[in-house]
């Protein structure tokens, strides 16, 4: 019986050669993947488990009395608008410090000035929160005072302006220093690397400095850009020391950047409130915390989204 | 449209090197002229001199004169940006902008002169230019995908079509066919026995073969050894450097003996 079912099966295909060096480095890069992905998983399980019973609980028992959504809320709102706020000012200006090294600056001052920029990045969040209480904060009064004199018909600078500076204002400039080096290093990169092929394409056309960087940098760097924005908002979004320092948090939600009356942010109230949470109240922020995992990720797929809607486009085929 | 170029005592030089000496040149309209020779010699840093492109790199700077129709193309009041304006450039990879579609490169050039080009005439200058180029059959079903979806050959005419849709006076041509198969390469060279009839063609080409083909004069460059700057060795029209030239150089170089 086997003997004449033998013929029919087919022939063994030739295995490909193994070599262990092969195998070593492909059994080490799956390994690190599962790795990053196991420890993923076992921070949101903890996030998940822990924040359980804050979901569950009967909401007189979380702080403040009148829930977890109205506990959150605030929060979220004050994360957002201080980290949005630092993303707005730092893009424009780490793109244009970016451009400045790359294609303007004599290599020289391009040398120094991009090692400047990168010493940014080595300064302990502890000191840019001190130098922010200490220094941007005061600094900052006379504008507060001019913005609630002239535009507080926008809801952001409603007023009354704050006499001691911190702000949801100075807490997003502060960021935005923050964040700086992170979006310029990855935008200079980027740029350095636009093809000299399609660089040498726009001037040959007649295309000024400025021209050639709007056709052939510009749309190449695009997606690096956003990746390195996205980056800064993600290290904005949990930035915790600095805002805890300058942020004279803990009002309810409000959108005015200029006033003494903050929302505060979920790391930074984190911070401050874990040393005496107990009970629920533990839960309650971890619950927040949980939130703003979500919010990042959400953040990142949308950077993906937008890294990938025009791929064909991207220059990288 | 096509115009003359005067070329008298250039030299070029980076930095301190000089890298192309006393080149003396009269470069006719309406025809193709051909530059040749080893690698290194300078044909490719006079080609790009003409339209002031050299420049790009730090530390490139000329002696001499280039004179196009009366007009010093290094006059001290002449502006590089508007030179490359008037002389067009292929180069020899082709190079359409990846993040454009095809007729968006196709009227790259004429968006730095003209914003607000209405719709319709910028249509009306895709589907000239592209067909000035021999490419509109193969693409005008898909003009708005990627230009680096087309293949070389149809990449290199996309480009040609870019350079001629700004209606330059001089349209320069830097081994234009090096990366080509053999059909791609036949069809830019009959593209440009059709664009010699409009514009000034200059071709920096390896391929002696295509210089004989499509040239009515051709130029050898050559250098006398490492480190020494290329010189123009001889000017003649194609017929005569192929069958009799003047030098012995060239007739070495052409014939195989070195080079």
């Amino acid at each position: 019986m086997t003997a004449t079912k033998a013929p029919i099966e087919p022939p063994p295909t030739p295995r490909a050669v193994r070599r262990p060096g092969d195998r070593i480095f492909a059994g080490s890069a799956k390994g690190s993947g599962i790795f990053i992905l196991l420890v993923l998983a076992g921070v949101a399980a903890f996030l998940i488990s822990e924040a359980l019973p804050a979901l569950t609980a009967p909401s007189e028992d979380i702080p403040g009395g009148e829930g977890l959504a109205s506990y959150i809320g605030p929060l979220v709102l004050g994360t957002l608008l201080g980290a949005v706020l630092a993303l707005l000012v730092a893009t424009p200006l780490a793109v244009g410090i970016a451009l400045y090294i790359t294609y303007y600056a004599p290599r020289r001052i391009a040398a120094v000035l991009g090692y400047v920029i990168d010493l940014l990045a080595a300064i302990p969040s502890v000191v840019y929160g001190f130098w922010g209480l200490a220094v941007v904060a005061p600094t900052l009064v006379p504008f507060h005072v001019w913005a609630a004199d002239h535009l507080s018909w926008i809801p952001f600078f409603a007023g009354p302006a704050s006499t001691s500076g911190r702000t949801m204002f100075t807490v997003g400039l502060v960021l935005a220093i923050m964040i700086l080096p992170i979006i310029s290093a990855i935008s200079r990169e980027v740029f350095s690397q636009a093809p000299a092929l399609h660089r040498e394409a726009a001037l040959a056309l007649g295309a000024t400095r400025w021209e050639m960087i709007q056709m052939a940098v510009l749309p190449y760097g695009k997606s690096g850009v956003i990746a390195g924005a996205m980056l800064g908002l993600g290290r904005a979004l949990g930035e915790t020391m600095a805002v805890a320092i300058i942020l004279s948090g803990g009002a309810g939600a409000t959108v005015n950047l200029i006033s003494n009356s903050n929302p505060s942010t979920i790391a930074s109230n984190i911070a401050l409130s874990f040393p005496e949470a107990t009970g629920v109240g533990v839960n309650t922020l971890i619950a927040s915390g949980l939130v703003l995992f979500l919010i990042t990720l959400v953040v990142n797929m949308l950077a993906r989204w937008v890294v990938n809607r025009r791929a064909d486009f991207s220059g990288a085929n | 449209m096509a115009k003359r170029i005067e070329v008298s005592d250039l030299n070029i030089y980076y930095g301190n090197f000089l890298a192309v000496e006393g080149v003396n040149v009269s470069i006719e309209p309406r025809s193709i002229t051909a530059l040749i020779g080893p690698s290194g010699c300078g044909k490719s840093t006079f080609l790009r001199s003409i339209n002031r492109m050299h420049e790009v790199l730090p530390g490139a700077r000329v002696e001499g004169k280039v004179v196009m129709d009366g007009q010093d193309l290094y006059g001290a009041d002449v502006d590089p940006v508007n030179v490359r304006r008037q002389i067009g450039m292929v180069f020899q990879r082709p190079n359409p902008f990846p993040t454009m579609s095809i007729a968006d490169n196709v009227i790259a050039g004429n968006r730095l002169n003209n914003k607000g080009m209405k719709k319709s005439d910028a249509a009306d200058l895709v589907e000239k230019s592209l067909r000035g180029a021999n490419l509109w059959n193969e693409v005008k079903d898909r003009l708005d995908r990627p230009g680096s979806s087309l293949s070389g050959g149809q990449q290199q005419r996309l480009c040609i079509a870019r350079a001629i849709a700004v209606e330059p006076d001089v349209l320069l041509m830097d081994e234009p066919c090096s990366a080509l198969d053999p059909i791609s390469t036949l069809a830019i060279e009959d593209l440009m026995a059709e664009l010699k009839e409009r514009f000034t063609i200059v071709i920096v080409t390896h391929n002696m073969q295509q210089a004989a083909r499509v040239s009515e004069q051709t130029g050898f460059f050559n250098l006398n050894g490492v480190g020494q700057p290329g010189r123009l060795i001889e000017f003649n029209p194609t017929e005569k450097i192929f069958s009799n030239p003047d030098q012995k150089a060239t007739e070495d170089y052409i014939s195989g003996r070195f080079g």
